[in-house]
């Protein structure tokens, strides 16, 4: 893929809402006057199913419609994929990857034997579940995706929540949402910490 | 206005479908069409539109019902893929030889067995012969465009045929882009109004339809049918230019990309030929191979003599086909060689996808190679080669 497309993989389990994360990004990036592209990968459409998603962000037209295979950005939302994923496949070398996760980026390094990139942690489903009432990471990891990256802006994504969300979740848990991803900004952690 | 709008290629058909606002849609839902028709009943339960939709309890019904629709004088339209298509088959040969001016976008889908819901060409491929007119569209925003221009092409008096607006499964059919969608009143004014003044429902002048003819007439109603679709390509390329003054995009019965000087051409349908484009570029600046890719938007009817201009500069052809006819190979490459009759130029098939396999930008790169290869050593066997495919 040429170099001005930034591209981030989605990699997670069938429920956690991946796909509603890729379509987000990319949505509001639309919106704010970029290009942009969200595909989901579906396999056998069922709770619990490892799935990848993908987002292209770009400042001119995309033409390209195959997956994501070198990646800028890696985002799991379930630790568990790390052991049986492949997730860092492809990463570019000055990329970053982005798990949820209660361990520290130090760990999840180790874990992995990755060399070079960024690593980032967030403890999404904790915070999912504080704020939300329910162990869906997505709007989390959306929040952290902006903080260290600036892909797009926070309030872009808070109301584009509001209009995908608004209409299915209740005002409390909508509410909850929003607070989830004010506290990605406060609580992602970087190797630097 | 025309504004910008981030809509996945299902919502953008159906987008463009509230736009032109048809009197009648039947429709049965099938994966990956069913988003399409779900938000197309939001716009009819929301009054968003004046259409009558009509839930039948198959494909076979709803081509049955928007044939009758058609044939009464109202607009009508509906949507499928794959297994719904092939059931559909019969009707699909009674809409175009009782000139009816569908519009049906089709979201290309892999046919059974095994089962699978992901895209390959297979569908519409088998439903060239139907008579039906064919766009394939690369993106979301030309398949929007597409079935809006597809209402004029369908109704243009000279025309008087079916349309499929072929959308590639998934690939664009789940996939989110940005596109620019019209002010719903400059569709309105661009499309117009049907008129239909041979409907069953014109009391004042009682016509039949589909009537029994034997050795005696048939073979007219045959000759009427490759006459109509004679006179398609001039229209859509009218209907393109007209699109394109309207909205800046204009469309026609192919679109080449860095064709003029290139020694190297891939040929393709679909959502694959943007991935290729982008192929091209890379070659050209990392490689120094000068690729050009040829997209046919219109594969019914076949446009041979355009292609065959585009190709004519070209060392060597190869062609991407989503779909394979068993015991002869590529359908988009046996007709392209057809066409090409008496030419000199090598062309080689490359069968991709089937299933929705993805090809990747490496894989259409390789492809590129492959061809300089072919064209340099003057080994072009195999003819015909598969693409990611285990043996």
């Amino acid at each position: 893929m040429s170099r001005d497309v930034l591209e981030i993989r989605w990699h997670g389990r069938g429920g956690q809402g991946a796909k509603t994360a890729a379509a987000m990004v990319a949505e509001v990036t639309v919106e704010a006057g970029k290009h942009a592209q969200a595909a989901p990968e579906y396999g056998a459409e069922r709770e619990g199913a490892p799935i990848k998603a993908y987002t292209r962000i770009s400042d001119g037209v995309i033409r390209v419609h195959d997956a994501i295979y070198y990646p800028d950005i890696v985002i799991v939302l379930d630790e568990t994929l790390l052991d049986t994923e492949g997730v860092q496949e492809g990463l570019s070398e000055d990329g970053i990857l982005m798990v949820n996760t209660s361990k520290s980026p130090a760990q999840v390094r180790e874990q992995l034997g990755l060399e070079g990139r960024k690593l980032y942690t967030i403890d999404a489903t904790s915070i999912a579940l504080e704020e939300i009432g329910r162990p869906i990471p997505n709007t989390v990891m959306i929040g952290a995706l902006v903080a260290v990256t600036g892909v797009a802006d926070v309030e872009h994504i808070k109301k584009d929540i509001d209009k995908k969300l608004g209409g299915k979740l209740s005002e409390d848990m909508l509410q909850g949402n929003m607070r989830a991803v004010e506290r990605a900004f406060e609580e992602v952690r970087s190797e630097d910490e | 206005m025309a504004e910008n709008v981030a809509l996945t290629g299902n919502d953008s058909a159906a987008y463009a479908l509230r736009q032109i606002n048809p009197d009648v849609v039947a429709a049965y839902p099938i994966t990956p069409q069913t988003e399409l028709m779900h938000k197309f009943a939001a716009y009819v339960a929301d009054g968003e539109v004046d259409t009558e939709l009509v839930r039948v309890e198959s494909e076979h019904s709803a081509m049955s019902a928007t044939v009758a629709a058609s044939l009464s004088g109202a607009r009508a339209c509906t949507a499928t893929s794959a297994n719904g298509l092939a059931l559909m088959w019969e009707i699909l040969y009674i809409a175009s030889s009782t000139r009816c001016p569908i519009v049906m976008p089709v979201v290309n889908r892999a046919l059974s067995a095994p089962i699978n819901i992901h895209c390959d060409h297979s569908d519409t491929m088998g439903a060239r012969d139907s008579g039906w007119i064919q766009l394939y569209s690369e993106n979301c925003q030309e398949a929007y465009d597409n079935a809006v221009q597809a209402v004029r092409i369908a109704e243009h008096p000279d025309v008087r045929l079916p349309v499929m607006v072929c959308l590639d499964g998934f690939i664009l059919s789940h996939t989110l882009e940005g596109l620019e969608v019209n002010d719903d009143q400059d569709v309105k004014d661009f499309i117009g109004t049907l008129d239909r003044p041979d409907s069953l429902l014109n009391v004042d002048d009682p016509e039949t339809f589909g009537m029994f003819t034997l050795q005696n007439y048939y073979f007219e109603f045959k000759k009427q049918q490759v006459d109509a679709m004679e006179k398609v390509p001039a229209v859509i390329e009218q209907v393109g230019q007209e699109y394109g003054e309207l909205t800046g995009r204009s469309y026609g019965l192919l679109d080449p990309y860095r064709c003029e000087d290139a020694d190297i051409i891939l040929v393709g349908l679909g959502s694959t030929t943007g991935t290729a484009k982008q192929a091209a570029d890379d070659l050209r600046e990392e490689e120094g191979l000068k690729c050009g890719v040829l997209k046919l938007r219109t594969f019914r009817p076949f446009p041979a003599e355009q292609v065959c201009r585009v190709l004519s500069g070209a060392d060597i052809t190869g062609v991407l086909d989503r779909a394979v006819s068993f015991g002869l190979g590529g359908p988009l490459f046996h007709e392209l060689r057809s066409a090409r009759y008496g030419e000199t130029a090598p062309m080689i098939d490359f069968i991709y996808g089937l299933g929705g396999r993805d090809l990747s930008l490496d894989n259409v790169k390789d492809i590129f190679r492959s061809l300089a290869e072919a064209r340099d050593s003057g080994q072009t066997e195999p003819t015909t080669r598969f693409v990611g495919v285990r043996e």
